[in-house]
């Protein structure tokens, strides 16, 4: 048994709010160099150039790359051998956002009621989702997610027999419909199977992939390369102005499901796909 | 590129195409949900805007809150559809404007028509760089809302693209049809 202190949770979660909101990762960095090399249009690549410059400003600076600093999200990676002590996991990863937001100049987005609709002033609470894993290590990933691109997001009970290529019209009808919304490019996370809510979060799993990461499986590799091409043909393009780099990547999980089940979801981000990692 | 000064003219607005690159000097106004809620309730209440809203651009954008040293804080758009209930009655008031991302709906797009009125995209996402174009920030109305107040802003040079027209102009549909085109 390895004993950890939630303290050290705190602080960093406190470092990732401030790292993840400031810093580009590099591969969607990357990927945007790229994107803009073979964008065709005029204002596409206008648009990309502008979304990189940003980006260099943001880190050099350290300042937000977008002011949707967005909802926490947290995915904890709970080794079953490491005891937690000095509170509660929960207060601990709540304080870390508290200090992130306020001390990182992030905007605080969350309200405490979604009818009431009152500000909660410092970004709290997080969105935690606690994995339990055997061994003794700790992974936590901390995960800024956008209102605009999450709005954009849908889960959809099929029938089995409407297959694959009915999933395949689904992911990019949701893409089509979704336009200039969800900032494009977009980064499309895509959950296959479970129940209703496991799709949900198979698809948000999804987003915490590097871009170019293709799955495991060929078969689902390959459905995420014959998309990815698909969506970028439909010219939404760059903010939704038209052109080829309507996504950066899209990322499909699955897992078994009932024998009456088809569940998908499509989780969408935005060009500023952020998140950072730390084992404590 | 053209180069446009707020407050906005019925002309200056009927000069403006789907398309057009734009930069906007002048004032700017910031609101979004719960402001437009509140400013529109003033108007079913026959009450006087807390700023006067004839000519003006409404820019829907909640921004980061500002370092030390920095006149704003990141400053992109927000999606302008959550805006579709309130923008008519606004435009109706004499708001010649709006700033956003994303297409506005058919309701909003009669107002602008009858009433002449235009949407710009900025790039969403950028707010960093959208931020070096704001010289001054000052909240004229509800503060309580935090990023969500009412700010007057001092842009140079602002960057953004028309994307809907008073004329029925729409750069969204024009632009993914002329890239589809181009694949053929």
């Amino acid at each position: 048994m390895r004993e950890l202190n939630v303290q050290e949770i705190t602080a960093a979660v406190k470092k990732m709010c401030m790292a993840s909101n400031y810093d580009l990762g590099e591969d969607v960095y990357n990927c945007l160099k790229e994107s803009r090399k073979t964008e065709t249009t005029e204002v596409g690549k206008n648009i990309l150039d502008m979304i990189i410059e940003n980006a260099d400003i943001s880190k050099n600076e350290q300042v937000p790359i977008c002011q949707d600093t967005g909802f926490a999200v947290v995915f904890i990676e709970l080794g079953q051998e490491v005891h937690l002590i000095g509170g509660s996991l929960n207060d601990a990863i709540n304080e870390g956002v508290r200090q992130g937001y306020i001390e990182g100049y992030l905007r605080k987005s969350i309200v405490e009621d979604p009818l009431r609709r009152v500000n909660t002033k410092d970004n709290t609470p997080a969105v935690i989702y606690i994995d339990m894993l055997p061994g003794d290590s700790f992974k936590i990933t901390f995960v800024p997610k956008g209102g605009g691109a999450e709005n954009m997001s849908e889960v959809k009970m099929m029938k089995p027999a409407d297959g694959e290529d009915g999933v395949k019209d689904f992911i990019i009808d949701r893409v089509t419909r979704s336009g200039a919304n969800p900032c494009p490019p977009i980064v499309v996370g895509v959950g296959i199977g479970g129940t209703f809510e496991k799709s949900a979060m198979l698809a948000k799993k999804a987003l915490l992939r590097e871009i170019g990461e293709r799955h495991t499986d060929p078969y689902y590799a390959g459905m995420e390369r014959e998309l990815l091409e698909r969506i970028n043909r439909i010219g939404i393009g760059p903010q939704g102005l038209g052109g080829k780099t309507t996504a950066l990547d899209v990322f499909i999980e699955a897992h078994p499901c009932h024998i009456a089940s088809l569940p998908v979801a499509v989780n969408i981000n935005c060009h500023a796909a952020r998140h950072k990692s730390a084992t404590l | 590129m053209k180069v446009i000064t707020t407050p906005l003219s019925n002309t200056d607005v009927e000069d403006l195409r789907a398309g057009d690159t734009v930069k906007i000097t002048g004032i700017i106004y910031t609101a979004r949900d719960a402001a437009h809620k509140r400013l529109v309730d003033l108007l079913d209440q026959g009450k006087e805007l807390p700023f006067d809203i004839n000519g003006q651009l409404i820019y829907y954008v909640g921004p980061s809150p500002a370092k030390p040293g920095q006149a704003i804080g990141s400053a992109g758009p927000t999606t302008s559809y959550r805006m579709d209930p309130y923008a008519p009655r606004l435009i109706e008031a004499g708001q010649k404007g709006m700033i956003g991302k994303g297409e506005m709906g058919p309701e909003v797009v009669e107002a602008m028509k009858k009433h002449k009125a235009v949407y710009f995209a900025a790039v969403g996402g950028a707010g960093a760089l959208i931020a070096k174009s704001v010289k001054k920030s000052e909240i004229v109305a509800y503060e309580d809302l935090g990023a969500e107040a009412v700010r007057r802003l001092e842009v140079e040079d602002f960057p953004a693209v028309v994307v809907q027209d008073a004329h029925g102009g729409n750069f969204y549909v024009e632009g993914k049809e002329n890239f589809v085109k181009s694949l053929s």
